[in-house]
């Protein structure tokens, strides 16, 4: 078990409404390159937030949502992540739907729900930049990570969702995504698109997979899914995750690719 | 509980025989494989063998023979090992045929299930880079898990 311990970095700040953590680990954990590639990270995630907040009622998402401008006045980041969102609704078979995740607002987009990890995807492309280094890139509970030339897994807990003082589970990632989602402590925040009523069967899901994007797409929709999650993630292809059901039950998988 | 430590660990073995457990999915699959210091041993990537063979040559020691394994069919598709065989011991496991659904496939890497904390005594004392959770706020971020990780490494 003992190995000796690359040398490692850690850098947090707070971004749209969450702490931003960034590990890194490797010889040039301490390198002015490393520290200007990790200021990158944080300032496209601003950036994002500042044209995708719905709290920001000058955000370019605000605007469409009041039809004060159309999509195709949108920049091409929004716009991608609409057509992100319409794939993401294909994929879970309607159960990720950012037309249905406004309560009593059928029909207005919101995409905050796919936003944060499609900018950590896109902002994490300035640590893959960095040779000889493996990187954590944790957002608001969703991890993306690579490992180092050691080739080390990083080892990534999963918080207990009835005791979030407690690791539930631990799983070694190399390179992919870690992402959970759930009712927890911000309230009951996933709606089941086809009642308009918040999901309650699921208290937490998590998705391991190649992309953070999809992991954390498929978690907010085994959520809204409810109980049967626990059948349709078997048709996860290439994942592995952890279902904690409202009753107590925990369900685990791992599909081949 | 032990039993399934030692099901995952073969699960995880015969992913590795399979997939050479590709740590990087930017990385062919075969080229895990250790044929290549074979010499004339080795195949191109994907070619399927054709029965046991011994690497002919010869005259050198140690006495190193590849084994072909029985083409075993999976849900995913065919998949056969090779096993380099010196001196008694397997000193090589390649997957010689594996699932063929395109590219980008065997690209992707397996993806270990997650370990129940009071399953395993490794993960109580496993060492936790980050935490994945569904609540992380700034507000309940203070003095979380994740924020002691953090200044550990500031």
């Amino acid at each position: 078990m003992t190995r000796t311990a690359p040398d490692r970095r850690a850098w947090v700040e707070q971004i749209m409404g969450m702490p931003i953590s960034v590990h890194v680990r490797g010889a040039g954990a301490r390198d002015a390159a490393t520290a200007r590639a990790v200021e990158s990270v944080f300032a496209d995630l601003r950036a994002a937030d500042a044209m995708f907040s719905t709290y920001r009622e000058d955000s370019q998402i605000r605007r469409l949502q009041r039809g004060e401008i159309a999509l195709a006045d949108c920049s091409t980041a929004v716009r991608e992540v609409w057509l992100l969102c319409g794939t993401a609704l294909e994929r879970t078979d309607g159960a990720f739907d950012a037309w249905a995740a406004v309560p009593g607002s059928p029909g207005t987009f919101d995409p905050t729900g796919l936003v944060k990890t499609w900018a950590v995807t896109h902002a994490a492309g300035h640590l893959r930049a960095l040779t000889g280094l493996g990187f954590a890139l944790g957002a608001g509970g969703d991890i993306l990570v690579k490992t180092g030339p050691d080739q080390t897994p990083w080892q990534i807990g999963i918080e207990d969702p009835r005791d979030t003082s407690r690791v539930l589970a631990t799983v070694p990632v190399a390179d992919g995504g870690v992402a959970t989602s759930g009712v927890a402590a911000r309230g009951q925040h996933i709606l089941d698109p086809r009642t308009g009523e918040p999901a309650t069967e699921i208290l937490s899901a998590t998705v391991i997979g190649p992309s953070l994007l999809w992991a954390d797409v498929f978690a907010t929709a085994a959520v809204a899914r409810g109980a049967s999650a626990v059948d349709w993630v078997q048709g996860l292809h290439g994942t592995s995750g952890l279902l904690i059901l409202t009753d107590g039950t925990v369900h685990r998988w791992g599909n081949a690719p | 509980m032990r039993r399934i430590i030692v099901a995952l660990g073969t699960t995880a073995t015969g992913l590795v025989l399979l997939f050479s457990w590709p740590t990087s999915w930017n990385r062919p699959v075969a080229a895990g494989g250790q044929a290549t210091a074979l010499g004339g041993a080795g195949t191109s990537q994907g070619t399927a063998a054709t029965g046991a063979s011994s690497n002919g040559s010869g005259s050198t020691a140690p006495v190193t023979s590849t084994v072909d394994g029985a083409v075993v069919q999976t849900p995913y598709g065919n998949v056969q090992v090779r096993l380099t065989v010196a001196d008694g011991s397997v000193t090589a496991a390649e997957a010689i045929a594996y699932p063929d659904r395109g590219g980008t496939d065997v690209q992707i890497s397996n993806y270990a299930i997650p370990i129940l904390s009071q399953e395993a005594v490794q993960a109580q004392s496993a060492k936790i880079d980050m935490v994945s959770g569904a609540t992380f706020t700034s507000r309940g971020y203070i003095q979380s898990l994740q924020d002691a990780l953090d200044q550990a490494n500031l």
